[in-house]
């Protein structure tokens, strides 16, 4: 007799989710392969991964959900915690940390009320470090949502919160 | 490499790429040559990998078992993976090349399945480059939709499908062995060596990994040939290479130069020199997992041999330049914080050394250092030196510091004995 | 052969192998954490440094890792070179930035291989003026504490836990020096072979719980060499005692048995001994107390009263206590005290295996076997440890094909990339889904019948002379030529039956299928329900229900009932007749069950922890078992009874007992050797039980006499309650504690082995009874297919590591992983009764008298028209394999015993 385990459905994930997951699966020899690029995905619209997105994708790959959290907590673009609707990657590596990372960071967080992890009031926003965004030679820079902001300065980044604000 | 590269538009269509000879490479390779004459030609060509190590690409081709034509092979699937996970602080050419022409990358990577005879190939691409994920799948697209990929490829034999993966990200992910691991979906550690990917990599297929500049020389090798080839380079490697340089300079930027143009050429007349008010105290020439160099070799010809000589390594190639006026202690600290944040956790020396260099040099910044914390560096330098540890990570991290505590170590004593003289980065 | 040079001296040792395994075999002091054994090298910890000289000529030399470099022919290296004993200090220095500075008040502490290898490396003195990381810990379940703080991430435990026994709830998670190894959530570790993790893992996160609910040191421990009782494997396992009470059990590595490793079951269910119904009295039924010499005296004259003495006999007990008992009766009066079914399927396996021409292979046999087929049974079930041998056996296609890449067989996570590439050929043919599943090229599910109906198609397949089964589908005709031609073509091929399906055909199948291989040299190998169930069969006797009958007849009045519940073996009335027609009932045992409560004379006897015996395993290897500690009185030995009341008896100790019982019968003959005898000595002194450092003996019964009381003597044994004496150059099967000069955790075990992961030095212990001879003719007897009879479902007892073995289940934490009883039932069947998953059923027999209600739970693998249920649940006792019911849903009112048993 087999022991049981607790299972949750992928109910939880939608058509589109699961549709864009099955349309990559045949590209790798197995599902665990699948397993970045479909958390990649259900990110995409959700912000973040919620232990029970984290076990519905589990599911519907057919992999184990205890080896998917061990691959998502060693990633740093999966977020296991609630993020605003726009991450603000900003570059703290050694280019940008030179040309003033640390005050760009002191901006956003002065900016918008937040330490770096949180998110903002508005659950617009979350701030994060990242490492190099390979953009060194417009140092310092910024991943906002999926755009790289470059040469930041005080106001270039007042008007990236603003219109992100407005839009 | 470069040449449609160009202020004047987005990015190259495949319109773009075949008017200026795109896509005659692999009609060559495929339509002309023998699998095993096509790694002949790389390997003669001299091409050497730019991700940094340096190896040579058809050298590694050639190790790959090929199939024996006599006896029916359990494994013949063979994998062929781009390596765009460029992550190396400093490092900003891989992300050009992807952005601006992913069709030239493309055709690197169809010359190189075809020289192993790989049938699947990834572009393994770092989670943060959305401009170029979106670029190259758009190009992976035209390129199929022009059967430059799918079945019987220019009406040979040969069928090549590439897939985009993108990572969710982690400096790791760049190492070959760990890419494979990262890619299969697991906990991106490196794997021990041997066996190599070209025995077992991929669910332990042969796999060859090449960093997406190495594939982007390619096209133009099988293009024009060998000897043209040759005729690029300046000192002993051959071809160009693109350089970069970051920091207090007037002009940071990328360009594509012949290997083995001095470093002097490219601080000074590419980027202008320092800004003004800024002097150059010393330079990391391949980005931060390389030694300091100082003014005084600003003569050296940026060739992996050359700059190998002068005590460090040319590495990606893109220069970060320390001036006079940012402390060289807290830029090993940020290198170091960098390197212990993505250590993988495998290894003791690089999981609990790094943060233990952290913690020394955080200490030593605040105040709080002893002079036998210098000596406790070092020691740390050599613990995590070359073969101590699982991988190259802890290796490279100790590479700015141990020629940091030599060519700078009054900036480390200073803070100890209780008066920084240096200011805050400005 | 390579010759190497080590610090200078020259060795010459295996090819192939890596530098640390072959520097530990051959005794030099080498330190380590993420390479073991039984798992490989994983490169990770780098502690093994040692230098490497390029040639003769070569003064620097450069510092490898040992555990990933190979041995080659005229290599120099270094293992006490200054920079290779910096380094490996100063690792371990990296590793203390985090480790906790307790070790006094830790578990670990007296038996950690982090505190033996940071004292080999000479680490004194911290630097690291920085924090400590810390960490949560998580409920693991009953078996295991968790104490993450302690993690010097060597990365052992997942590399156990998921590649070696292939689970998947224990993981790595996090990065850098933020690595936490845990479950996604709290919750009770899934894998039957969680308790390994205490042995493991080099330092304290994971240790034993049921262990720290009554904890001493390793040192103030008394131990002596046993064999685990709970299934019929015969693992080599180490109890620990104090104050008189059983503490443990860890691992005692055996290289043909169980190695390093141990199931749940045979790790944890040990306190049974310690339990509240552990029968510590003498009983005379309507007497308020019982003397030994009263209870003496009242066997005796029972005896002497007696017209006719029945002796029942115990799979459990000991041959040298069964054997008594049979010289107490006499033959003809001597019966196994087995339900009708196993016992005749134990003379079947007897048979076999003894004339069968087939070999017998032990656990590191069935690690080697390059194609598999278990018929029939759910191994991590019915003997688990076997389970861990044959998903390691699955490897040995990759391991070829590594071979043939120049891939070294010890680079572990390199020879896994490879499992996809190069199954081996594994196929499981069973009742319904296994725990090994996932190791299976293919699996099949049928009932019995159509399971040895396949069997006997393999044999088929393989010899024409093998009969064939009539009217075989298509299916099983095709499947049946795939296994064949698997087995066929396999170097090693590998038949695992036995009688969990409770079915001679499917027996006689397996040895059909064996026989039709005759040149590949095939193993056979059974599981059986008990721990000497091989050794009884091998003594032989007569069936119960001929006891039943001579009762009823009149042919015997009474009764001695050795350690056996006989309620576990035939039907309650059946037993309540014959007890109640006995004028006599005498019952010798430990535990209370029904049976003791039957008793007239109740003697209390000892328990494996307190006693001594020989027990033959499934392999046909005879082991000797030895008193950890005194029993008190009035406790007894079964044998030790028995004796007391053969007056004329020519036997007065043990070893008497056990050259009786080889000279008796043929097949035993060789048993006096299993271990030597009570009269062996190390330089005239005894073995000690206690190790030299224990503790408090001169006042650890200071509560009860002030003076030392003096230390029990023991004339059955080579030991002594003592820690005078010697364990050194001991042989294996009388070496008590695993320790040497600065190994003081279980890791001590290379200072024992011939090579690491290899015999032990002297041999490893017992006797193996059989070896192939002979042939038997081919079994003809094939059954019809199943067919499910509308109405009528046929009962199939299913074993459960955890509660389907009687003396297990009294420990708390085994019976706290018991699964609740439940019935399954295929999903069609389930249709038919119109009841979903958890709905209760009554079950009735034919003739539509109640049983009982059950719970079912819906199982698809399981074949239609047959219901699913737990072996050796007491609850469950009116229900035996093969019986016919009626299902109806219940009320659902109606009582659910899972809710009667809490």
């Amino acid at each position: 007799m087999n022991l049981t385990t607790d299972k949750s459905t992928f109910a939880g994930l939608t058509a589109q989710e699961i549709q864009q997951i099955e349309a990559i699966i045949d590209h790798y020899e197995d599902n665990n392969a699948v397993a970045v690029e479909a958390l990649n995905i259900v990110q995409k619209q959700r912000h973040w991964i919620s232990d029970q997105c984290l076990c519905a994708v589990a599911e519907l790959l057919q992999i184990s959900r205890t080896h998917l959290e061990s691959v998502a907590t060693f990633d740093n673009l999966i977020y296991r915690q609630p993020v605003g609707n726009t991450v603000i990657h900003y570059c703290n590596s050694v280019t940008c940390w030179m040309l003033g990372s640390d005050r760009v960071c002191e901006h956003l967080c002065q900016r918008l009320n937040v330490q770096p992890g949180e998110v903002s009031a508005d659950g617009e926003f979350t701030i994060l470090p990242i490492v190099c965004l390979g953009a060194c030679h417009h140092a310092p820079v910024a991943l906002v949502g999926d755009d790289l902001k470059l040469a930041l300065t005080e106001d270039s980044i007042d008007e990236i919160l603003g219109v992100k604000h407005r839009g | 490499m470069s040449q449609n590269i160009r202020p004047d538009r987005d990015f190259t269509t495949l319109k773009d790429y075949r008017r200026t000879g795109g896509y005659q490479g692999i009609r060559k390779a495929l339509t002309e040559l023998r699998p095993k004459q096509v790694q002949q030609l790389v390997k003669d060509a001299g091409l050497r990998g730019r991700g940094g190590a340096g190896f040579s690409t058809g050298l590694k081709w050639s190790l790959v078992p090929m199939e024996d034509d006599s006896a029916a092979d359990i494994r013949q699937t063979r994998y062929f993976l781009a390596n765009a996970d460029e992550m190396e602080p400093g490092a900003f050419k891989d992300r050009l090349l992807l952005e601006q022409d992913p069709h030239q990358l493309i055709e690197g990577i169809i010359i190189g399945a075809y020289a192993i005879q790989a049938n699947i190939a990834y572009i393994f691409m770092r989670g943060e480059y959305r401009l170029a994920a979106k670029r190259v799948a758009h190009a992976l697209q035209e390129a199929r939709d022009h059967s430059y990929l799918g079945e019987h490829i220019l009406d040979t034999d040969f069928n090549l499908e590439i897939y985009l993966h993108t990572s969710a990200g982690r400096y790791i992910c760049g190492e070959e062995t760990a890419l494979l691991n990262a890619l299969q979906g697991r906990r991106s550690i490196p794997r021990a060596k041997p066996p190599f990917a070209v025995v077992s990599g991929l669910w332990g297929r042969p796999t060859v990994a090449n960093n997406v500049e190495t594939l982007c020389n390619v096209p133009h090798i099988l293009h024009y040939g060998v000897d043209w080839y040759h005729s690029l380079g300046l000192g002993a490697d051959q071809g160009t290479k693109l350089f970069g340089v970051s920091g207090r300079v007037k002009h940071p930027g990328l360009w594509e130069l012949p290997m083995g143009t001095p470093i002097r050429e490219i601080i000074e007349e590419h980027a202008g020199g320092m800004q003004d008010g800024y002097r150059l105290r010393g330079f990391l020439p391949g980005g931060a997992s390389t030694d300091f160099l100082l003014p005084e070799h600003l003569d050296v010809l940026m060739d992996y041999d050359a700059v190998a000589k002068a005590g460090s390594r040319m590495g990606t190639g893109t220069i970060i330049v320390l001036d006079d006026q940012t402390c060289p202690v807290q830029m090993v600290l940020n290198l170091e914080e960098f390197f212990a944040q993505e250590s993988c956790g495998w290894c003791t020396p690089c999981r609990d050394g790094l943060p233990w260099t952290v913690t020394l040099l955080k200490d030593i910044v605040a105040g709080r250092g002893r002079m036998e914390d210098l000596y406790t560096l070092a020691g740390l330098t050599r613990m995590l030196g070359p073969g101590h540890t699982f991988c190259a990570l802890a290796p490279g991290a100790m590479e700015p510091l141990q020629s940091a505590l030599k060519f700078f170590r009054e900036d480390f004593e200073r803070y100890i004995i209780g008066n920084s003289a240096t200011r805050e980065p400005a | 052969m390579a010759r190497i040079e080590i610090d200078g001296e020259l060795h010459t040792v295996q090819d192939g192998n890596n530098l640390l395994s072959t520097c530990l075999s051959l005794g030099l002091d080498l330190p380590y954490f993420c390479w073991h054994p039984a798992l490989g090298s994983a490169g990770a910890c780098r502690q093994c440094a040692i230098l490497q000289y390029r040639d003769a000529d070569d003064q620097q030399g450069h510092l490898v890792m040992a555990c990933m470099t190979p041995v080659q022919d005229g290599m120099r290296i270094a293992l006490t070179a200054q920079q290779a004993r910096q380094f490996r200090r100063d690792n371990i220095e990296l590793l203390m930035t985090n480790h906790p500075h307790y070790c006094p008040v830790c578990e670990e502490g007296g038996e950690c291989h982090l505190q033996d290898m940071t004292l080999l490396t000479g680490h004194t003195m911290r630097r690291f003026r920085g924090q400590k990381r810390t960490h949560d810990n998580q409920y693991l379940g009953p078996f295991i504490n968790h104490e993450m703080n302690r993690c010097i991430a060597c990365y052992r435990c997942v590399r156990f836990y998921n590649d070696y026994a292939g689970s998947d709830d224990l993981q790595v998670f996090g990065i850098h020096n933020n690595v936490y190894f845990g479950r996604f959530e709290d919750g009770a570790l899934q894998s039957e072979f969680s308790g390994n993790l205490v042995e493991v893992c080099p330092t304290g996160v994971f240790t034993d719980k049921t262990f720290s609910a009554h904890y001493a040191r390793k040192w103030d421990l008394q131990t002596a060499p046993s064999v685990c009782v709970h299934c019929s494997l015969g693992c080599n396992v180490a109890p620990g005692e104090r104050y008189g009470e059983l503490r443990r059990i860890v691992n005692r590595y055996h290289g043909e048995v169980n190695g390093y490793l141990l199931c749940d079951r045979g790790r944890f269910g040990y306190d049974f001994v310690n339990s509240p119904k552990r029968i510590r009295k003498l009983h005379i039924a309507g007497q308020a107390s019982c003397s030994v010499t009263m209870a003496t005296d009242k066997f005796h004259t029972m005896l002497q009263a007696a017209d006719g003495v029945i002796g029942i006999a115990s799979p459990r007990a000991s041959l040298e206590a069964n054997f008594a008992l049979r010289a107490l009766v006499g033959e003809d009066n001597f019966f196994l005290g087995l339900d009708d079914s196993e016992h005749t399927l134990l003379n079947a396996i007897h048979e076999v295996m003894r004339d069968g021409g087939i070999h017998s292979p032990s656990l590191q046999e069935i690690e080697q076997a390059d194609a598999i087929l278990i018929l029939g049974e759910d191994v991590t079930h019915s003997a688990p440890r076997m389970a861990l041998s044959l998903r390691q056996a699955a490897r040995n296609a990759a391991f070829a094909l590594a071979s043939k890449l120049h891939i070294q067989p010890w680079q572990d996570a390199a020879v896994r990339e490879l499992r996809k590439q190069a199954p081996t050929p594994v196929f499981i043919a069973s009742i319904c889904s296994t725990r090994l599943d996932d190791i299976a090229t293919n699996t099949w599910h049928g009932g019995p019948e159509d399971l040895a109906r396949l069997g006997f198609a393999i044999a088929h397949n393989l010899n024409d002379a093998a009969p064939l089964p009539a009217a075989l589908n298509e299916d099983q005709q095709a499947l049946a030529a795939n296994i064949a031609r698997a087995l066929r073509q396999a170097q090693r091929p590998l038949i695992v039956s036995g009688t969990s399906c409770s079915s001679l055909a499917v027996i006689q199948a397996a040895y059909n299928i064996a026989r039709a291989l005759p040149e590949s040299a095939p193993q056979l190998a059974f599981t059986l329900p008990e721990c000497n169930s091989l050794g009884m069969a091998i003594m032989g006797g007569k069936p119960l229900q001929q006891a039943f009958a001579a009762m009823n007849q009149g042919l015997a009045d009474s009764v001695v009932i050795l350690e056996n519940d006989i309620y576990r073996r035939a039907s309650t009335q059946q037993v309540d007749a014959f007890l109640e027609t006995a004028r006599h009932v005498v019952v010798i045992d430990s535990l209370q069950n029904n049976t003791t409560e039957k008793a007239a004379l109740l003697l209390a006897t000892a328990t494996f922890a307190e006693s001594e015996g020989t027990l033959v395993n499934n392999e046909g290897r005879a082991q000797r078992y030895f008193p950890v500690y005194p029993v008190t009185d009035p406790v007894r030995a079964s044998w030790q009874w028995l004796l007391s009341v053969m007056t004329d008896s020519p036997w007065a100790h043990h070893d008497d007992l056990t050259s009786a019982c080889a000279g008796a019968f043929p097949e035993l003959a060789t048993i006096v050797a299993a271990a030597p005898g009570a009269d062996y000595t190390v330089e005239g002194c005894k073995i000690p039980r206690q190790p030299q450092r224990y503790s408090g003996r001169t006042a650890m019964h200071a509560n009860i006499a002030v003076s030392e009381p003096g230390q029990p003597s023991d004339q059955e044994t080579p030991f002594t309650f003592s820690m005078e004496g010697t364990t050194a150059k001991v042989p294996p099967a009388v070496l008590p504690v695993i320790w040497a000069p600065g190994w003081d955790s279980n890791q001590a075990i290379n200072k024992f082995q011939e090579e690491t992961g290899g015999s032990l030095r002297a041999g490893d212990p017992g006797i193996r009874l059989f070896e192939a001879s002979g042939t038997q003719s081919w079994f003809n007897d094939i059954p019809p297919a199943f067919q499910a009879q509308p109405g009528v479902w046929k009962v199939i007892m299913l074993p459960h590591i955890f509660g389907s073995e009687e003396l297990s289940l009294q420990s708390p934490a085994i019976a706290e992983r018991c699964p609740a009883v439940c019935a399954l039932l295929h999903p069609l069947d389930a249709e038919t009764l119109a009841i979903s998953d958890c709905d209760t059923v009554a079950i009735r027999d034919p003739s539509g008298t109640l049983i009982m209600n059950m719970p079912i739970r819906i199982e698809k693998t399981l074949p239609p028209g047959l219901l699913g249920l737990a072996t050796g649940r007491p609850e469950l006792q009116p229900l035996q394999s093969g019986m016919l019911v009626c299902l109806h849903k219940s009320d659902p009112l109606a009582t659910d015993v899972s809710e009667e048993r809490s």
